[in-house]
């Protein structure tokens, strides 16, 4: 923008109300995190930016509405799909027991933890945040005492970072348990490597130090090497009755290979873990969209720093992707920021080069973007949201979370949020 | 009712503002979870720009409520220039290898000497240690005078891009006397985009 100050850029949103993964993938006790979306304030109140919400790109609007009115087109629709263990069991309709004392959690990456942090921790500090008030009543009727987060290798193998981490060992009242063996072998046999990466080895240092965090009514343990391998449910011959989860069988592992490329290969022994409440926390994939390539290994839209590719690697004339449809599932918001940037270099770039865009008129003004597009949208019976909407909704949250002593409640159904408009 | 309120309030707002200005970082992140909270006056302040075209000094509460497109530029007008001989120079080197120096407060972080002259320095979170977008790389010099980062610096400072030896968060470095002269380095993520389509 900087470099074309006369350039418009409009957001299709497919909710009501913008910020994503932000709003809805951030823990509600890291307030923090969420200034970002003060940011997203300053972007929105730009006279050359428009926010279009509750638009679903594929259903709504089509690539070919949008190709007719714009130069340039990112795709930036995250990661919503989760990714499946492929075990026995995994698809079956088995319930969960939410009254279980102990709960686990396959996967040791951030939001595993952050899962088990919102479990064990206080629940009254709880109900100061914006958790949504349905959550809280579940949580405040059963309160989990044990959370065992399992991994399918080692303890260098995690993918948590420091914060989470430290965050788990200074739960109060909580006890932490670990394979201290395996740790302690792993960390002296690989010492040399550790040294050498700043971040994992803080993040170890934290590990052994958490060791000695033993005394608590709660606990929380990381065990390694093992790999989940069927669902086991309560025996029930009724078909009409639910099933309810018993037990989680785990293959049992060992690692083999270089550290860079640890592998698990299992030992053909078992184990069984009791419990009455399972959670996948393994991360996610892109779902692809109408008249796009996809990687269907990645789980990815295949592009070189950002510029879309299809199938047979040629560049795809105005067509970009950015954020975790770019790079796969992971990173923080710094990690975020820069492949925007990048992005958005290419696509600088890109007009300096001359390289065509979406038609071949790029400096052409006939193109009205929105203009044009919102008055299709209403045409077809969709009401599209505004940033002002967005706000009269963002008001009646924080109106509603006042009342609790809460940041703000938000509205955990499209069709509640919709319905502030409609007065 | 808010906007005649303001408007007749302007002035102690304003000063308000100064006087936050005035006290450390911590005490403005503070102030800062504070409104949060206190969410009567978030709508007070939410209303400033909308109403009334108020060019506020660059303080960390009030900041977030800038508009995007007069941020900056009025900012820098707005800032209330060190004393004669009170001031302390800080030099940055962009990403594009542009050295900026600056005449700042003591008292100053880097994030309110970079937001108020219009200096690229992403500062997401506002200073709460909870990203690493604001991650500069300090002469090494003057890295020995600063205090030591916290456990919570550090932990963000690891998933910083291109971490090196003498890098810091641009939120936690105050301004003091010693630090007269003190140079630091936005690194740029995508500098390589740049090189690589120059070529």
């Amino acid at each position: 923008m900087k470099e074309y100050p006369s350039t418009l850029v409009d957001m299709y949103e497919a909710l009501p109300i913008p910020f994503g993964l932000v709003r809805y993938g951030v823990a509600p006790d890291h307030p923090e995190v969420k200034n970002v979306q003060n940011r997203f304030e300053e972007v929105a109140n730009d006279s050359r930016y428009t926010f279009i919400g509750n638009v679903k790109y594929g259903e709504d609007l089509t690539l070919k509405d949008l190709k007719s009115q714009y130069d340039a087109i990112v795709f930036s629709y995250g990661a919503s799909q989760e990714k499946s263990l492929g075990i026995k069991n995994e698809n079956e309709y088995i319930k969960n027991i939410f009254s279980a004392r102990a709960f686990v959690v396959i996967g040791q990456g951030n939001v595993a933890l952050d899962v088990s942090r919102i479990l064990l921790m206080d629940i009254v500090e709880l109900s100061k945040t914006d958790i949504t008030e349905y959550a809280l009543e579940k949580l405040r009727n059963n309160r989990i005492k044990n959370v065992i987060i399992v991994g399918r290798r080692g303890p260098l193998q995690v993918s948590f970072t420091a914060k989470e981490l430290r965050e788990m060992i200074n739960l109060p009242n909580t006890k932490f348990h670990t394979d201290s063996e395996l740790l302690k072998n792993e960390l002296s046999t690989n010492i040399e490597i550790i040294s050498k990466d700043r971040p994992l080895k803080r993040l170890m240092q934290i590990l052994e130090k958490g060791m000695y965090h033993t005394s608590g009514y709660k606990s929380w343990s990381l065990k390694f090497l093992r790999s989940p391998h069927e669902f086991i449910a309560h025996e029930n011959d009724d078909p009409s009755r639910p099933k309810y989860v018993r037990a989680v069988r785990f293959q049992i592992n060992r690692l083999e290979g270089p550290l860079e490329n640890r592998v698990a290969v299992p030992t053909g022994e078992m184990e069984e873990i009791e419990t009455g409440l399972v959670l996948k926390s393994v991360g996610y994939r892109s779902i692809p969209l109408e008249g796009l390539p996809f990687d269907e290994n990645k789980g990815i839209v295949p592009n070189y720093k950002g510029k879309i590719l299809d199938n047979d690697n040629n560049e795809q004339p105005g067509l970009y992707v950015a954020g975790w449809l770019k790079r796969g599932p992971q990173g923080v918001i710094a990690t975020t920021m820069n492949d925007a940037y990048e992005t958005a270099e290419v696509i600088v770039s890109d007009i300096k080069q001359n390289k065509s865009m979406l038609s071949t008129d790029t400096f052409n003004a006939t193109k009205q973007g929105s203009k044009a597009i919102i008055p299709i949208l209403h045409q077809r019976g969709i009401r599209t949201v505004s940033y002002e909407d967005w706000k009269k909704i963002e008001e009646r949250e924080n109106e509603a979370g006042r009342a609790k002593n809460k940041p703000r409640e938000k509205f955990g159904r499209v069709e509640d949020a919709m319905r502030v408009l409609d007065t | 009712m808010f906007s005649r309120y303001l408007q007749q309030n302007t002035k102690s707002i304003i000063s308000l503002s100064n006087y936050f200005l005035n006290k450390r970082q911590q005490q403005i992140m503070h102030m800062n979870t504070l409104f949060k909270q206190n969410s009567g006056n978030k709508v007070i302040w939410n209303n400033i720009p909308k109403t009334m075209e108020i060019k506020f000094t660059p303080i960390t509460t009030l900041d977030q409520f800038r508009k995007f497109s007069n941020s900056k530029v009025h900012c820098h007008k707005e800032i209330t220039p060190p004393k004669e001989g009170e001031g302390v120079k800080i030099n940055f080197i962009t990403p594009e290898g542009e050295k900026i120096t600056i005449d700042s407060n003591i008292g100053d972080s880097i994030m309110d000497i970079t937001q108020a002259h219009g200096i690229d320095l992403e500062c997401a979170c506002e200073g709460s240690l909870a990203c690493s977008t604001c991650h500069v790389i300090v002469d090494p010099e003057y890295y020995d005078k600063l205090d030591e980062p916290t456990d919570e610096e550090n932990d963000m400072l690891d998933l910083a891009w291109g971490l090196t030896e003498t890098s810091r968060l641009g939120c936690q470095i105050v301004m003091r006397k010693d630090l007269d002269g003190i140079t630091v380095t936005i690194p740029s993520a995508t500098r390589n985009v740049r090189l690589e389509e120059l070529s």
